[in-house]
């Protein structure tokens, strides 16, 4: 075993090896060079740092025992001396070193190209450029039309500006799809305002007066006017040190390994994409984390071997599955034979490769609905489970079990025997046990329905039954309510359950129907089914008082309703409390007495303040732009204006909400399930926050929107919650929970990809216009207030075992004696 | 200091000295044992209610089937007289309602708690007689 390990590079293959490494006993130093200032991040996930996620969230955790030398290139290696001589000039001895270089964009020789303006995408630091840029811009280009370009075109059109996308080949990405496929690809690009040039390549970059980009020139002679250009055309190994040093290199770059990742000098490895491993650079993270776990293994003394990967991908850009898995370079389609499924309306392509038997499955492309990788790429080089054309239609495969060896997890290389063998010798019982103990699942996630499926398979129980009574999940109930227009619990029960229901289900069944639009939450059957808080439209309290809380929009309050409060308060003996919601709250109330206080409070219009649902709570607020010396937007009126649209709003738990009226967020809104910060420009908003138990900052969802766009996106955050959430699943668990996390909300509610927007939309308008305040209809209605007493036999008799004392000047609850304790 | 169920000012105009008088005052009472807490066509299916009988309190239950049940309104886990106010249900078939403060299961046919063997409310026996529900807790 050697004493002194030198690693040039920390991206994710270096962060791998170190990692295994460690994992696996390493004794002796480990010294690693990054060139970067951070420690090694999840390239991958590198776009989402433009929508806010963290440089901390995107960091990979450095284990201990590491020596980090970071902002610090690796410049020479000596390989007689076994030194790296490092940027600031000191020199680090080396048994083994391990070179991790990983590759840079290729930028192509054309004039113009370093232009103040021209970028590359591929480091933090490159996204904070363009971002910068993209203030005073309003057009861009991506040179390059494969996987990468599309992602930095994607960026730049979230950025708000108008994007073109240059690709030399005659279709988009064209390594991963064939013709069909980039042909529908295009369309979908394109109908999302970008403009495609394919077959193009670029002549020069050319500046304006200011020296800065101003505009692309094909070699046709078209221009396009754009002021920041992304290069994005591929990538070149960064094999330097090894040509500098005489290690061999391929022709087209990357440094020479044999099987075991080991260089032609036995004492120096390279893993990553600075590698020319099994014939190829690998541009995927899969088999640059394989790499990286084999060279441990040699460092370790075992004889691991890379033989090559599966290149097969599987990605969604611009809110498009696209999909390649097995082989799938047939241009002559000798020896193989394919299957073509097309819906250009649709804008779905799939194809599938046979051999020429019909039997074997070879590959396939998908384009637009990428279901069949995830069930057929496992089958790749296997008998076919169903015939080719069954297999392409939506669907059909997904009973198929698959085989044991096949591969569900190929950025981690994880087989389903291994996952199952998990799950049955550490007794995993969901998803996240799979990722802890296997890493499936861990890096593209592309995988993870896959892991759900096998936990079913292997008999694990993965919880979606709400309760004994339904064997669904709440987001499933929601669905046959609303798809079959069910409106009783009773019908619902017969139909789709057994029993007659819980604490469990008849509140989930409730708060449905109120999300849906039943009436009045007291109406019939539905009372039944309601929690005792929704029962009464207070809060029980721990000695069977509720409290009440009428709704004090935006937290802004006039004099006169203040003292209205204070009176009813100093009336009916009730201890008053300012809440964390900017409202007050009135304790001590008994059952009979609430009709009586809410007919004052609503006299003096009032309106119930929900604090007792599964529903909108409050929309807090700061003074904001109208009192606020730094406001710069109206953070009152909105948060006003929010309360009021979405009260009474039932959900899967409670919501809140806050705005603030500038970046200072004196508000606190990235703690709420959906909050908004103003800007100079319009309103950021946030979604996914929660303060209580476990506390989690808000996710942006959307930047600088107008007030109505803000609007339509909160209702459709809303509504999407509302449909598809567990039950009693805050947003921010429900955020975490979902396949694809922010990037799948923001392609479903603000890109449609679901095709359920108008839906969303007009279930939020029927809520609206559907709104009437709980508390006046109650009273209205003599039925609902007979059951508002301690006692039917006497109804003017109060709860004699309710008893209070005072304490600082308002009344306490007497605690009552309990034999047993919880 | 000690305020023991203190009263509310009425701002409603109802007749609070009809609301005073039981429901027993009005019917003339049961037969021997035996107290009228409500009419039967107020009990509405799973939905409870608190009745005060010999100045005991008892929540009483009609569930979907029709079976009707009375138990001790009292939750033993917090001390509350609330059990009347909680989700009426099955588990396994056997008639139950969940207590509202923290959730505890209680058998509507024998009282136990489902979820802590060896609590257990009273139950008494109730039924309809006539247009009334009756109690009887001894
Ligand atoms: C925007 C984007 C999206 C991507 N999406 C996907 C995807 O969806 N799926 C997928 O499989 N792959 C994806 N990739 C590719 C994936 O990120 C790479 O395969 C992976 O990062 C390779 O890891 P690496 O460690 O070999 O190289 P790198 O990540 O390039 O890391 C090498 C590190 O070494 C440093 N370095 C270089 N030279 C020196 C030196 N002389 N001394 C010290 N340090 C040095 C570099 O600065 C860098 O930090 C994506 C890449 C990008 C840019
Ligand atoms: S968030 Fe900004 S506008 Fe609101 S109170 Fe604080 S400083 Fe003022």
């Amino acid at each position: 075993m050697s004493s002194r390990i030198v690693v040039a590079g920390f991206g994710p293959a270096a962060h791998r090896l170190v990692e295994t490494l460690i994992a696996r006993g390493l004794r002796g130093d480990l010294v690693v060079f990054g060139e970067e200032p951070r420690p090694a991040y999840d390239r991958v996930a590198l776009t989402s740092y433009l929508s806010g996620r963290s440089v901390a969230e995107l960091t990979f955790p450095v284990p201990d025992g590491v020596t980090l030398r970071l902002g610090c290139g690796v410049v020479a290696v000596d390989r007689d001396r076994r030194v790296v001589v490092a940027a600031d000039g000191t020199r680090e001895p080396y048994d083994v070193l391990v070179l991790a270089t990983g590759s840079a964009p290729f930028v192509p020789p054309v004039p113009g190209r370093d232009l103040p303006g021209c970028f590359v995408y591929r480091t933090i630091e490159d996204l904070d450029a363009i971002r910068a840029a993209a203030g005073d811009a309003v057009a861009g280009v991506v040179v390059g039309g494969g996987l990468l370009g599309l992602e930095a075109a994607d960026a730049l059109r979230r950025l708000g500006l108008r994007t073109h996308v240059v690709e030399m080949g005659d279709r988009l990405m064209p390594r991963q799809v064939d013709e069909g496929g980039g042909a529908v690809l295009r369309r979908h690009v394109e109908s999302l305002g970008l403009t495609v040039h394919v077959g193009a390549g670029v002549a020069a970059v050319e500046a304006g007066e200011d020296g800065r980009v101003a505009r692309l020139v094909k070699p046709d002679g078209e221009a396009i006017e754009a002021q920041i250009v992304v290069f994005s055309a591929g990538i070149r190994p960064r094999d330097e040190l090894a040509r500098d040093c005489g290690l061999p290199v391929g022709e087209r770059g990357g440094i020479v390994v044999d099987e075991g990742m080991r260089t032609a000098d036995e004492r120096v490895y390279a893993i990553g994409e600075c590698a020319l491993a099994a014939g190829m650079v690998h541009g995927l993270v899969g088999p640059c984390f394989t790499q990286a776990e084999v060279a441990a293994d040699r460092i370790l003394g075992g004889s691991a071997a890379f033989r090559g990967a599966d290149l097969s991908t599987k990605l969604k850009l611009l809110g498009v599955e696209v999909a390649q898995f097995g082989e799938t370079r047939f241009e002559d389609a000798a020896g193989a034979l394919d299957v073509v499924y097309m819906d250009p309306v649709a804008g779905v392509y799939k194809r599938l490769f046979v051999s020429d038997d019909a039997k074997t499955l070879l590959g396939g492309v998908c384009v637009g609905d990428a279901g069949p990788y995830g069930t057929l790429r496992p089958f790749v080089g296997k008998t076919l489970p169903a015939s080719p054309s069954d297999l392409l239609f939506a669907g059909a495969g997904a009973q198929t079990e698959l085989p044991g060896d096949a591969q569900v997890c190929s950025c981690n290389n994880v087989t389903k025997d291994r996952i199952v063998a998990a799950i049955v010798e550490e007794g995993l019982t969901d998803v996240q046990g799979i990722k802890d103990c296997t890493r499936a699942g861990t890096t593209c996630g592309s995988c993870v329905p896959m892991l759900k499926r096998i936990l079913v398979e292997s008999g694990v129980d993965v919880g979606t039954a709400l309760c004994e009574h339904f064997a669904h999940s709440r987001a499933e109930l929601f669905d046959i309510v609303a798809v079959r227009g069910i409106t009783t619990f009773s019908r619902l029960i017969a139909e789709h359950g057994t029993g007659r229901g819980c604490d469990v289900c008849k509140p989930v069944v409730a708060s449905i129907l109120a999300s849906l639009g039943n009436g009045h939450i007291l109406d019939g059957e539905q009372a039944a089914l309601q929690d005792t808080n929704d029962k009464f439209l207070a809060n029980i309290q721990k000695n069977g008082t509720y409290s009440v809380v009428p709704r004090i929009p935006g937290g802004e309050i006039t004099p006169e309703k203040l003292i209205v409060i204070g009176e009813v308060a100093r009336e009916f003996g009730l201890y008053t409390k300012i809440t964390g919601g900017q409202r007050i709250d009135l304790l001590g109330a008994r059952v009979e007495q609430l009709p009586l206080i809410w007919k004052r409070l609503v006299d003096a219009g009032f309106e119930s303040g929900h604090a007792y649902g599964k529903a909108l709570r409050t929309v807090k607020s700061c003074v904001g732009a109208t009192w606020c010396r730094y406001g710069v937007q109206d953070s009152v009126g909105l948060a006003i204006a929010l309360e009021l649209r979405y009260r009474g709003l039932r959900a899967p738990h409670k919501i809140k909400a806050a705005v603030s009226g500038c970046a200072r967020e004196c508000a606190e809104a990235r703690s709420k399930d959906f909050g908004i910060i103003a800007t100079e420009q319009g309103w950021n908003l946030y979604v996914g926050g929660n303060g209580g138990f476990r506390p989690r900052h808000a996710d942006l969802l959307a930047a600088d929107l107008a007030t109505d766009e803000l609007v339509r996106t909160v209702d459709r955050f809303l509504m999407f919650y509302i449909r598809t959430a567990d039950r009693l699943q805050r947003t921010s668990a429900w955020l975490e929970a979902m396949d694809g996390g922010l990037d799948q909300l923001r392609a479903v509610i603000t890109e449609d990809s679901l095709g359920i927007c108008a839906d969303l939309d007009a279930q939020m308008e029927r809520h609206v216009a559907g709104y009437v305040d709980e508390w006046r209809a109650t009273l209205e209605d003599p039925d609902k207030l007979r059951r508002f007493v301690s006692f039917v036999n006497a109804p003017g008799t109060p709860d004699p075992s309710i008893e209070f004392r005072t304490e600082r000047g308002q009344i306490k609850p007497i605690p009552v004696t309990v034999e047993v304790t919880p | 200091m000690t305020i023991l169920g203190h009263t509310a000012l009425d701002h409603t105009g109802l007749d609070h000295a009809a609301l005073d008088r039981t429901y027993a005052d009005e019917t003339g009472g049961g037969g021997p044992g035996w107290t009228p807490v409500c009419p039967d066509a107020q009990l509405v299916p799973e939905l409870g209610a608190a009745a005060l009988v010999a100045g005991r309190q008892v929540a009483v239950f009609r569930t979907f089937d029709g079976g009707l049940y009375a138990l001790g309104n009292r939750d033993p886990f917090s001390g509350a007289q609330v059990l009347s106010r909680g989700i009426v249900g099955t588990r396994n078939g056997e008639p139950t309602v969940a207590s509202p403060m923290h959730k505890q299961v209680f058998s509507l046919v024998t009282g136990a708690c489902l979820d802590d063997p060896g609590i257990t409310v009273p139950t008494y026996r109730v039924r309809v007689a006539g247009a009334a529900i009756e109690v009887k807790v001894a």
